[in-house]
């Protein structure tokens, strides 16, 4: 995304309800910053998140997706995020073959009481998105109005 | 097309301070299918949720988005607002713009724009939405409390006092827990033992009460109001039924040198034992790492002396099958092990001990009677140390702890206060980084310490502890006067932190509860759901959900228990109606989905569809219980051919909000 002839990376979020959600509303209580671009989408369980989103999202313009889950051993749902795990393992290989620069996913495992983590994943996360630039590779033209 | 209202709220100046709450409501204003949009100061409040019934009734919504502060805190009273005005509780979505946009953005036309995003991400969400209907299960009145200490036994009390049965597990041979060990409580100091073992005769002879001690959960299933919890009562090859706690063969058994864990191995037990004198049950336990009979099958002595033939050296462990509604957490604290603190020469000297040893030397039922004597060569100690924060607020060198164990300044100020009472002769140090005594006649209690028992503060931290004839060389420096230290100690009393016990960690794995980065059990919501955990029907009560005092602990418990009794008092609850569904006319019942379920909640039936030509085809689909579906969304990813979704969070809503988001 343009903004005043400034690159600014469109970035999408998604954060299971029980810990990372929980951790990004904690780093907001905790007035920790992160840049404005990252936009959160609310999951269940990071093992909701079907690969297919994340090409949906990577298809209508986005710049970086990331995908944040409790640490491995403390799903909600037991084993949730170990499924979500091998799931974005296989996209990644997909991604590989098709072009997209791996730095634009990530999978960040962030606890109820990591905003201090949270925070600093996305500051990290969308400075490294913003030295990838604009995605092209896979963005649908059809989409643009 | 959705009729939909936008409420964008100000939350006083927590939103409006950062985020242009009328530009959002202008803004999304225009977006499709919304019919009317506005903003308030408190949308949570009386005249703000009033406000939102209204326009439901005049504007004829389908729908509601509200742009306030996290789902995670107003979602349930903003759906129970709209169901209120007759509108289905699930066409309602939040866009955070509170804690997900003005809380951490400074620049206010990229927070405004944010929030206008996200607002309309949530707008898409709702086109899709469809009315739930949440269906009930039922509740098992009975609850399990976990850990015996003064927290699950006060929580059992409760419980039981309002008429459900409870069941307490304890891993431990006897009830009581940690407290039993201490000697005086702060700032009181009333003994230990006098207040608490009358709560644990009640909890025994409660008939509501069941106490499996000597057990431990071994399995968990079922959810909120259902649970089915395994035990593991160990063999503790004593017959329950029939010991009658005379303790004839703990003073017979000639296995005379086991460490006595109960004096934190300052002094040694029988093989077979009981474990102090007011142990709840009262029944003797055999220790199989020490017993004779049970390593080389030759002694069988207890079983001689035993009038009442209770001793059973076949006994194996039983499994327990039981049924609960809610679970109460209680699983305690245990001190750090100090043998990393090894400047402070723990493992070189008798005479450094840790606190809850100095608890067990001054206690009347200890190693010494009572009498404060050095471990090393059992002389009374003139001079004392005692070292503040060992291993708590420390952080960086991975040894410690980096929260504050929060109870060793008052334990400290209590021991050097008990030290200078009884022997006045003794000169008492307390080095510490900062004292920190709120609560009520805390601070007060330690001010005694100082002011009327001449104990010595010292602003500091000790250095080095080194072991030289006999006598310990403190090495210190005062940070006020800026000056080194040296003191030649008798006895070094660490004030070791404090952890949750090594229990924990597998017991919320089982548990599905979530816990912190030092495993303390998190809470539902650290200040308005404090003793809840997020998982449902799950409670905590105590240490194990943070560092905790007596009567901190024991309010942590009653307010557990007012919680479960909340829960039990009910004949059914709601089920969560966000569940999966699967289309039977795309399924074709591969299994994926099944094999993926946590929960079990996926079955496979065959079902009768129209074929061609007039003809019925029977073909396996699956179905989903919806009572025992938690939402996961695991099937839904699985399914190959799309058959399974979940309601509340499908997968065109949640692309439907990337779009939006990207767009």
């Amino acid at each position: 995304m343009q903004v005043n002839g400034e690159y600014k990376p469109t970035i999408v979020a998604f954060c299971c309800n029980w810990c990372s959600y929980a951790g990004a509303d904690l780093s907001g209580t905790n007035r920790l910053t992160y840049p404005d671009n990252v936009k959160i989408i609310r999951i269940p369980c990071s093992c909701r998140l079907n690969p297919m989103f994340i090409l949906r999202a990577f298809q209508r313009g986005a710049d970086g997706v990331i995908l944040c889950g409790c640490h491995p051993g403390d799903c909600h749902y037991t084993t949730g995020n170990y499924y979500a795990r091998r799931r974005m393992t296989l996209l990644f290989s997909m991604l590989d073959f098709l072009g997209i620069e791996r730095e634009r996913t990530r999978v960040e495992w962030v606890s109820a009481a990591e905003g201090a983590k949270f925070a600093a994943t996305m500051n990290e996360f969308t400075a490294q998105v913003a030295k990838l630039g604009e995605n092209k590779r896979l963005e649908d033209l059809r989409c643009k109005k | 097309m959705q009729r939909i209202g936008v409420f964008v709220c100000w939350c006083g100046s927590n939103i409006a301070a950062t985020v242009d709450v009328h530009k959002v409501a202008e803004t999304l204003a225009k977006e499709p299918g919304v019919v009317f949009s506005t903003n308030y100061q408190y949308m949570c409040s009386q005249a703000g949720q009033e406000m939102i019934q209204e326009a439901i009734h005049t504007h004829k919504l389908t729908g509601v988005v509200i742009c306030s502060c996290s789902p995670r805190m107003h979602e349930g009273t903003f759906r129970k607002t709209c169901a209120a005005a007759g509108l289905n509780p699930y066409m309602v979505e939040i866009a955070n713009i509170r804690e997900q946009c003005s809380w951490i953005h400074k620049d206010m036309a990229e927070a405004t724009e944010k929030a206008v995003i996200l607002g309309r991400a949530a707008i898409a969400k709702v086109h899709l939405n469809a009315p739930l209907t949440a269906g009930t299960s039922p509740v098992t009145k009975r609850a399990l409390v976990i850990g015996g200490g003064i927290a699950g036994i006060q929580t059992a009390l409760d419980i039981a006092d309002a008429g459900y049965e409870v069941d307490i597990v304890e891993k431990k041979p006897t009830i009581g827990g940690k407290m039993t060990q201490i000697d005086k409580t702060f700032p009181t100091l009333d003994c230990a033992a006098c207040i608490l073992t009358p709560k644990m005769v009640d909890a025994a002879q409660n008939e509501k009460i069941h106490i499996y001690s000597y057990s431990e959960v071994e399995s968990v299933k079922g959810f909120v109001g259902n649970f089915h919890v395994t035990i593991r009562k160990k063999a503790r090859f004593v017959d329950e039924t029939k010991c009658t706690g005379c303790g004839d063969c703990t003073t017979k058994c000639p296995q005379k040198n086991v460490p006595n864990e109960f004096n934190l191995g300052m002094d040694n037990r029988r093989a077979i034992y009981i474990p102090f004198a007011q142990a709840v049950p009262k029944i003797a336990t055999i220790d199989a790492d020490y017993c004779t009979m049970l390593k080389t099958g030759k002694c069988g002595i207890c079983s001689k002396v035993c009038a009442a033939g209770a001793i059973d050296y076949q006994q194996k462990d039983q499994l327990v099958e039981e049924e609960y509604g809610a679970i109460v957490v209680a699983t305690g604290f245990d001190p750090i092990s100090v043998e990393k603190f090894d400047e402070y020469a723990y493992s070189q000297s008798p005479d450094v001990v840790t606190s809850l040893e100095f608890e067990r030397l001054m206690n009347a039922a200890g190693p010494t009677n009572g009498t404060l004597l050095r471990p090393s060569d059992k002389t009374h100690p003139h001079t004392l140390v005692f070292v503040q924060c060992v291993g708590s607020r420390c952080d960086g060198d991975g040894r410690g702890k980096s929260y504050c164990s929060k109870i060793c300044c008052m334990y400290t100020a209590k021991h050097a206060m008990l030290c200078r009472e009884k022997y006045p002769d003794t000169d008492v140090y307390v080095f510490y980084i900062d004292v920190r005594t709120p609560g009520k006649n805390f601070d007060e209690f330690y001010r005694r310490a100082v002011e009327e028992y001449g104990v010595h503060y010292i602003k500091g931290q000790v250095g080095k502890v080194v072991p030289e004839n006999g006598k310990l060389k403190v090495q210190a420096s005062d940070l006020l006067s800026n000056e080194q230290i040296h003191i030649d100690a008798d006895m070094v009393i660490l004030a070791a932190a404090i952890e949750p016990d090594k229990s924990a960690r597998p017991l919320a794995t089982m548990l599905t509860a979530s816990m912190d980065t030092n495993d303390f059990f998190t809470e539902a919501h650290p200040k308005l759901r404090p003793v809840e955990s997020p998982t449902a029907g799950i409670f905590l009560s105590g240490a194990c959900q943070g560092p905790k005092d007596i009567p901190e602990t024991v309010a942590q418990a009653s307010a557990a228990a007012a919680k479960v009794l909340g829960l039990l008092a009910k004949d059914n609850l709601t089920c969560n109606p966000c569940v999966a569904q699967p289309d039977e006319m795309m399924c074709n019942g591969c299994s994926s989905c099944e094999k993926v379920c946590p929960y079990g909640a996926i079955t496979y039936s065959d079902k009768e569809f129209r074929g061609p030509n007039r003809t019925t085809l029977i073909r396996r689909v699956a179905s989903v219980n919806p009572a025992v579906c938690q939402g996961c969304g695991a099937c839904t990813v699985a399914c190959p051919s799309g058959a399974m979704d979940l309601k509340g969070f499908s997968n065109k809503q949640i692309m439907a909000e990337v779009d939006a988001i990207c767009k």
